[in-house]
C-alpha cells in the first residue's frame, strides 16, 4: 500500500533524501568537506555536553577558588586562592568523612561480591524454580534508596523492629540499637546497601557465568579437574571482567551514596556515618558555603576520577 | 445558511462562556494568597482561623505546610531562589537576620505606622525575637504570630501513684513531683527507666537528640540556658571564648549527656518533636521535653490527655530560662500579592482575631490575650507558657545562623550521642567553628 510509483520504491533511501533536499541546501552542503559535515552532525551533542557537563565542571573549579555563597546574591565574589583547599585538607573532620566513606565503600564491595558471586553460582545451577528465585532476589534493587532507608529504620527499631527480634532469637542481648550505636551504625548502612545491591552484582556475575562455553568444563572433566580447580582456573578468570565491572559501577555509586544513608542515620550518631556526600550537601545547601563546598566537590571528583582510571586500566589488563 | 448562522452563534456563545470562565478563574487566582508554614497542629488551627479572613475579605487562603524535618531546607531554598510560592511566610525566628539582610522579607515599619499596628500590643520578648533585626532595634520584618517555648510534659497519673511516690521519696529524699531543677529531672528519669508500669516496660525521658536539622541544639540549649549559658560577651559582641565554652556550659552539656545515657528509651538517638510525642503518647516515657505548641494536642489526647498529663516550664538550675520556639509572620518580598498579604497581617493583628487564634490552639503573642487575668486558667499549660515566655532565649539569629546551627548540631551530637571526647572539648571546637563563621562574615 504505497502511493509512490513502483519504480521509485526501488530507489535507495539516500537517493530519495537527495531528491527531496531543496536545491539551495544541496549547493551549500556540496561546498563542505566530509569532516565539516561530520562536525555539523556531532556539534549539537558536543554543545549539549559542554553546557550540561563541562561548563558546570569548569565553573565548579572556578568557584572553588572563591568565597562565593549562593544565598547572598548581591555580595561580591572574592578570589581566595587555595584557601578553601587548605582549609579542607587541614580539617580533621573531612578526613573522618572520607574514612567513613572508605569504610562503607570497601566493606559493601567485599561483602556484595562474595554474596553476589555465591548467589550467581547457585542460580546458575538451573534448579527448579531458579527463574522465580532470580526475580525475587532482584526485587530490592528495584526499590528507591530513600524508601529502603526509611523502612529499614523501622526494621532496625530496637524495641519493635524485626532485626533486633531476630538477633534476640539467637542471642538474648536485649534491644539492639543499630542506628544509635557508634559501633553498629556503620554496619547498619552496609547491611542495607548489601541487601539492596547484591542482586546487581549477582546479575552481572550470572551474565558472566552464562557466557562461559560448556566445552571448557568438559575439557576440565576429561583432565580430571575437581570442582575447586574448575572454579579457580575456568570460572573465576572468565567472570573476572564482569565482576570488576560490577565493582566499578557499585564503587562509584557508593562513593557518592546519599539518600539511603540520610534516611537511615542522617549521618549519625554524631558524624559516625556522615559519608562525604552528606557533608558536601550540608556545606553546599545548608551552610551555603558554595566556594568551600565546590573545593570539596573537586577533591572528591579528582579522587573518584583517579581511582576509576587506575581501576579501568586494571580491568583492561584482566580482559587481555 | 440558517444552520451556518446557528453554528456561528453557538460558537460565539461558547467562546464568550469560556472567556468569562477564564476571566473568573484569573480573578479568583488574583484573590488568593498562599501562606507557608510547618505542618503541625497549630497550622491546622491557623487554617481554621483563616476561614474568617476569607469570609471578611473574599480572599481565598491556600496553605503550603511542610513537615518540620524539611521546613528550613524547603523554605530557605524558596527564599534564596526568589520563589513566588509563598506570599506570607511564618518562618523560624532564626531566619530573620538573613531574610532581612538579603531582602527576602519586606520591612513592615511603614505599614505598621500607617495601619496603627503597635508593637506595644505584643509581648516584648516575642517582638524582640520574632520581629526585629538588627536585634533590639525598632526595625520590624514580621508580626509575632506564634509564641512558643520549650516546656515539659509528665505523666501526672503515674506521679500520683502512692506506691511509686513512697518508693521515690525513700530513694531520692524528695517528693515525686514536678521537678524544680534538672537534678530532679534526672532523678525522675532514672526512677522510671526500665520500670514496669501496668505490665509494660517504660522509660524515663524523651529528650531531643535529632542530628539533621536543629533538634539536639534545641534540647541541649534548654539545659545550657538553665545553667546560665551565654553566646557572647554581653559587652563585646561575637567575643565567645569563655562564654560558649564556660565551665557552666560544659557542666550543662555533660548533664544533658548523662540524661541521654541514663534515661532515654532504646533507639532514642535521633529524636525530635514527633519522636518525643510518639514516645510519650504511646506510654513509653514518664516525661518529655517538647514545644508548648504541642500541648493543646496532648491535653486533648485520648490516651494521655485530661488528668493523665501535667505540664511544666523548663526547670531552672542556676537561672530560670527556656529555649525559644515560635515564629513571626512576614510578607515575602518576591510575592506579586504583597498588598493582599499585608491585608492579612492587618487582619491577623486584630485583638479579637488573636483571641480566637488562642482559643483554636494557636499561641497568640498579643497582650490582650496574654494579660487577660483569666488567661492562666484557659488551659492547663497557659500559666507555664507565660512563665516560659518571660525567660526565653534564642539561638543566634545572624544571617549565618544555618552555619552556626549546623556546627553546633555536629559538635553536641558527636559528644552527647556518639560519645566523642569531653563536653569541654566539644564546646572548644564549637568556639573555633563559630569564630571561623563570623570571620568569614566579616564580623570578627
Amino acid at each position: 500500500m504505497t502511493d509512490q510509483p513502483s519504480g521509485r520504491s526501488a530507489d535507495s533511501l539516500t537517493d530519495r533524501v537527495a531528491r527531496a533536499t531543496p536545491g539551495a541546501v544541496v549547493q551549500r552542503v556540496r561546498g563542505l568537506s566530509d569532516t565539516a559535515i561530520a562536525w555539523l552532525f556531532i556539534s549539537p551533542t558536543i554543545l549539549l555536553l559542554l553546557a550540561i557537563n563541562i561548563f558546570p565542571l569548569i565553573w565548579t573549579v572556578y568557584l572553588s577558588f572563591t568565597n562565593y555563597r549562593a544565598n547572598r546574591p548581591g555580595r561580591a565574589i572574592d578570589w581566595v586562592g587555595t584557601r578553601n583547599y587548605e582549609r579542607l585538607l587541614g580539617n580533621e573532620d573531612i578526613w573522618g568523612y572520607l574514612q567513613a566513606t572508605a569504610h562503607f565503600v570497601v566493606w559493601t564491595m567485599v561483602i556484595q561480591v562474595f554474596i553476589g558471586l555465591s548467589l550467581a553460582l547457585l542460580i546458575n545451577r538451573n534448579f527448579k524454580g531458579a527463574s522465580f528465585w532470580t526475580t525475587v532476589i532482584l526485587i530490592p534493587m528495584m526499590l528507591s534508596p530513600a524508601v529502603v532507608g526509611t523502612f529499614w529504620t523501622y526494621l532496625y527499631q530496637p524495641q519493635t523492629g524485626i532485626f533486633s527480634y531476630i538477633i534476640n532469637l539467637f542471642v538474648a542481648v536485649g534491644p539492639v540499637d543499630m542506628i544509635g550505636s557508634v559501633d553498629l551504625a556503620p554496619w547498619s548502612i552496609i547491611i542495607v546497601d548489601t541487601w539492596m545491591w547484591t542482586p546487581y552484582i549477582m546479575l552481572l556475575c550470572l551474565a558472566g557465568l552464562r557466557s562461559i562455553p560448556e566445552y571448557l568444563y568438559e575439557a576440565a572433566e576429561i583432565d580430571r579437574a575437581n570442582t575447586w580447580q574448575k572454579f579457580w582456573y575456568i570460572t573465576l578468570p572468565r567472570i573476572m571482567p564482569f565482576l570488576m565491572l560490577a565493582v566499578l559501577f557499585r564503587g562509584i555509586e557508593n562513593f557518592k551514596m546519599f539518600d539511603m544513608v540520610v534516611e537511615l542515620t542522617s549521618g549519625g550518631p554524631g558524624s559516625t556515618t556522615e559519608v562525604a556526600s552528606i557533608n558536601l550537601k550540608r556545606e553546599a545547601f545548608e551552610k551555603w558555603r558554595t566556594g568551600y563546598s565546590s573545593a570539596f566537590a573537586v577533591i572528591l571528583f579528582v579522587t573518584v576520577f583517579g581511582l576509576g582510571n587506575i581501576y579501568v586500566k586494571a580491568l583492561n589488563k584482566v580482559k587481555q | 445558511m440558517r444552520i451556518f448562522g446557528a453554528c456561528l452563534a453557538a460558537a460565539a456563545l461558547s467562546v464568550t462562556a469560556v472567556t468569562a470562565m477564564s476571566t473568573q478563574e484569573v480573578q479568583a487566582q488574583d484573590k488568593e494568597l498562599t501562606l507557608c508554614w510547618a505542618a503541625w497542629d497549630p497550622a491546622n488551627a491557623l487554617a481554621q482561623l483563616g476561614k474568617d479572613f476569607t469570609a471578611e475579605s473574599g480572599i481565598e487562603m491556600n496553605y503550603e505546610f511542610v513537615p518540620w524535618t524539611n521546613f528550613a531546607d524547603r523554605f530557605i531554598n524558596e527564599l534564596n531562589s526568589g520563589g513566588k510560592l509563598c506570599d506570607l511566610l511564618i518562618g523560624d525566628s532564626q531566619w530573620i537576620g538573613g531574610s532581612a539582610t538579603y531582602g527576602h522579607y519586606i520591612k513592615l515599619n511603614d505599614f505598621f505606622e500607617k495601619e496603627g499596628i503597635s508593637m506595644d500590643d505584643f509581648a516584648p520578648a516575642t517582638v524582640h525575637a520574632y520581629s526585629t533585626w538588627p536585634k533590639g532595634t525598632p526595625n520590624y520584618w514580621a508580626l509575632p504570630a506564634m509564641g512558643d517555648a520549650l516546656g515539659w510534659v509528665y505523666r501526672k497519673d503515674w506521679f500520683a501513684r502512692p506506691e511509686l511516690r513512697e518508693e521515690f521519696k525513700a530513694k531520692y529524699g524528695h517528693e515525686l513531683e514536678v521537678p524544680k531543677n534538672w537534678t530532679e529531672v534526672k532523678h525522675i528519669g532514672e526512677f522510671f527507666q526500665g520500670r514496669d508500669i501496668d505490665g509494660k516496660k517504660v522509660y524515663g525521658l524523651g529528650i531531643y537528640t535529632e542530628r539533621g536539622s536543629e533538634g539536639i541544639t534545641m534540647g541541649v540549649t534548654a539545659a545550657m540556658y538553665s545553667w546560665g549559658f551565654q553566646y557572647e560577651n554581653p559587652d563585646k559582641p561575637y567575643d565567645m571564648p569563655g562564654y560558649v565554652n564556660s565551665p557552666e556550659a560544659a557542666e550543662a552539656l555533660e548533664f544533658y549527656k548523662s540524661l541521654y545515657d541514663c534515661c532515654t528509651p532504646p533507639g532514642h538517638s535521633d529524636a525530635y518533636m514527633v519522636a518525643n510525642l510518639d514516645a510519650y503518647k504511646s506510654g513509653q516515657v514518664a516525661m518529655q521535653m517538647n514545644w508548648f505548641a504541642f500541648f493543646p494536642g496532648i491535653a486533648k489526647d485520648e490516651d494521655v490527655g485530661g488528668d493523665k498529663s501535667g505540664f511544666f516550664v523548663n526547670p531552672a538550675q542556676n537561672v530560670a530560662a527556656s529555649t525559644l520556639g515560635g515564629q513571626g509572620i512576614s510578607v515575602v518580598a518576591y510575592s506579586d500579592k504583597k498588598d493582599m498579604a499585608l491585608d492579612y497581617i492587618k487582619w491577623f493583628a486584630k485583638s479579637d482575631v488573636q483571641k480566637k487564634w488562642w482559643s483554636l490552639g494557636g499561641y497568640s503573642c498579643h497582650v490582650d490575650v496574654l494579660n487577660d487575668p483569666n488567661f492562666p486558667n484557659t488551659a492547663p499549660f497557659a500559666a507555664d507558657f507565660l512563665k516560659a515566655m518571660d525567660g526565653v532565649k534564642d539561638f543566634w539569629q545572624e544571617p549565618t545562623y544555618a552555619e552556626l546551627l549546623q556546627s553546633m548540631q555536629k559538635r553536641v551530637h558527636d559528644y552527647v550521642v556518639a560519645d566523642k571526647g569531653t563536653a569541654k572539648e566539644a564546646l572548644d571546637k564549637l568556639v573555633v567553628d563559630w569564630t571561623e563563621v563570623f570571620e568569614d562574615d566579616g564580623k570578627l
